[in-house]
């Protein structure tokens, strides 16, 4: 033993290096749960999908449910604001993709594919702004979309970002139609 | 300074008992009675004082105000309606809590706008000037979390906005975003939990004031010529003179703090507070409380993308931008001269800047559209081009004016000028000839 004392590594930097790790390893499991308490429980998880009658809207009438805390809106088109969305060339959008949650995630974000097939005048989005939460307001603005008046981001009637400070086109859910009159959101 | 041997004779037994056990009294008495103050001290040095008596005020009656507070958002809009109307003095308790928030950040502006005046920061100061930047910073986010917690419309939307913030960093944003908030959208975890910590902050303010202090009398405090104490003359005792004109500072400001308390409770607060949180409908016109303004309008500045950055992530970058900017002043600023008062065109860029930051303030407060836009980013452009680059050059290109040799000389000077008066008397008559 005495003869390799000095001989390195020996024993003790083993024995320093294993316990440090073993307190960096104790540390970070006992910092998880203080971290983990904060992100969203069980009950908030649970209000995953919800059930829409949208028998009673007529083209130009939107609604607007509750998903998961934030507004969806549904929203029958009427035939000028289709018009107006399809007109809308690619290289003028701001944010090129779909954001559709039903197609892949590059879909370009063409009229269509904000919409679902054989539904083309139905829009269901989530009417959150994309630059800071804020909730816009319908059939307002330059392109007779939304308006989001906290900081001026302007949608176009297919709910893509055209103007002002926010990054993306808003969200489309995943959704689908379980009748004719009924959407399945979430 | 706190370097000198202490002076404190204990006078009684007890006094000398308590000595030899734990030197509190001499702490008390060397860092608030026997220490050393520049002679020539503003009434610009009282705010400091100023800005301790408002968080006592602030924890003291936020704690009360805490004994009747709910923090559910079904209960919790009603309860602070209770406080108004059924608890005993509760009105006037909540008043100076709301309207102390907003006199808090009075005093810390004035006290910040002091520093870049006469140069606090400079070295031996720098630790002094972060401490100063670290109580700013915990301040905002303990007013922000405030103006949750009676759960009206901007009390929401002001979450929602602020909280959107951190889902514009890359990649992780979205996931940050929803541990702040507990869900997908602010909810009750998020009332919850913003009320544990704003009842945290304040404490952990008052933790790092007590650093602060310490830095403080460490070094020694500035004074308006910027030159440092050299001789005893420089210097008075903390008391009587420091204390007595802190004190009156004090009392003049709570004047105008009580004004606003008695006679325009609510003039800084916003009417759509007083709707209850809808989260389905965003009010008409979302602004932050007014000691935000300034950073909300360089947030609002940023309408367009700059390469892969795009505008929301630019907004959020300039707005923290603007704040990291006062930590970087110490490094920022080359001029070896302290004081605004010996430095003409940083002087003159002073002033600027504080206009270019009231202006800030006013464009903050108006929707975000037309030629509104345009200013906001002009005026960003310059508060940003005062920290990089009006604080670095001006020091290598400017030529200060003469610096007196002491405190004492500037102070003996300026007499002279005063008593200077009975020439210009003399010169008078001439001109009204």
């Amino acid at each position: 033993m005495s003869a390799t004392d000095t001989q390195d590594p020996n024993r003790r930097d083993f024995l320093y290096v294993a316990t440090g790790m073993a307190a960096v390893v104790g540390a970070g499991a006992f910092a998880w749960p203080f971290i983990d308490q904060m992100r969203p429980d069980a009950s908030t998880l649970a209000l995953a999908s919800v059930e829409v009658d949208v028998a009673s809207l007529t083209p130009g009438m939107s609604l607007i449910v509750k998903w998961r805390g934030k507004p969806v809106v549904v929203r029958n088109r009427t035939e000028q604001e289709m018009k107006d969305g399809e007109a809308v060339k690619l290289a003028d959008l701001k944010d090129p993709i779909a954001r559709n949650a039903n197609l892949p995630a590059d879909a370009p974000a063409t009229d269509a594919n904000r919409t679902t097939p054989g539904k083309e005048a139905w829009m269901v989005m989530v009417q959150v702004c994309t630059h800071l939460g804020c909730i816009p307001l319908g059939q307002e603005g330059d392109f007779g979309g939304w308006f989001c008046p906290c900081h001026g981001s302007q949608y176009d009637t297919a709910g893509r970002i055209r103007k002002g400070p926010a990054p993306e086109n808003m969200a489309v859910p995943g959704f689908k139609f379980i009748s004719d009159t009924k959407i399945l959101i979430g | 300074m706190s370097e000198g041997h202490s002076t404190y004779t204990p006078k009684t037994g007890l006094g000398r008992w308590f000595d030899a056990r734990m030197p509190l009294p001499r702490l008390v008495y060397d860092s608030f009675v026997a220490y050393p103050v520049p002679r020539n001290l503003n009434y610009a040095w009282t705010f400091g004082g100023i800005l301790s008596i408002m968080l006592v005020a602030q924890i003291l009656t936020g704690i009360v105000l805490a004994m009747h507070y709910t923090a559910d958002t079904n209960l919790a809009f009603g309860s602070v309606e209770k406080i108004m109307r059924d608890v005993n003095s509760g009105w006037l308790l909540r008043y100076m809590h709301s309207n102390g928030a907003s006199f808090f950040f009075v005093a810390v502006y004035i006290h910040i706008f002091r520093g870049l005046y006469y140069g606090s920061y400079k070295a031996p100061r720098e630790l002094l000037w972060i401490l100063g930047c670290i109580i700013y910073l915990l301040m905002m986010a303990t007013g922000f979390m405030g103006y949750v917690l009676p759960w009206g419309q901007m009390s929401f939307w002001g979450a929602t906005v602020i909280t959107g913030f951190f889902s514009a960093i890359p990649l992780v944003g979205d996931w940050i975003q929803q541990l702040l908030l507990g869900g997908f959208a602010v909810d009750n975890p998020t009332l919850n939990r913003f009320f544990a910590l704003h009842y945290l902050l304040p404490f952990m303010i008052a933790g790092v004031v007590v650093l602060h202090i310490w830095a403080l009398h460490v070094v020694g405090q500035s004074n308006p010529t910027g030159i440092e104490v050299k001789s005893k003359t420089d210097t008075v005792a903390f008391t009587p003179y420091a204390t007595i004109k802190d004190a009156f500072g004090m009392i003049v400001f709570l004047f105008f703090f009580a004004y606003f308390v008695f006679y325009l409770p609510n003039y800084l607060g916003h009417p759509d507070n007083y709707i209850v949180a809808n989260p389905l409908k965003t009010p008409a016109h979302i602004v932050p409380e007014w000691y935000f303004l300034p950073f909300y309008a360089i947030l609002r500045a940023i309408t367009f993308n700059v390469g892969p950055i795009n505008s929301k992530l630019g907004g959020v970058l300039c707005m923290f931008g603007a704040i990291v900017m006062l930590f970087l002043v110490p490094w920022l600023d080359t001029s070896k001269v302290r004081s605004a008062v010996y430095r003409p065109w940083y002087k003159l860029f002073f002033w600027l800047f504080v206009a270019d930051a009231i202006l800030l303030g006013w464009l903050g407060s108006q929707p975000a559209e037309g030629s509104y836009v345009f200013m906001a980013q002009m005026a960003t452009l310059f508060y940003f081009a005062f920290f990089l680059i009006a604080l670095p050059v001006l020091g290598l290109i400017e030529t200060p004016r003469r610096l007196p040799n002491s405190i004492t000389e500037a102070v003996l000077e300026k007499n002279k000028g005063g008593s200077g008066h009975p020439a210009g008397a003399t010169a008078a008559p001439e001109t009204k000839g």
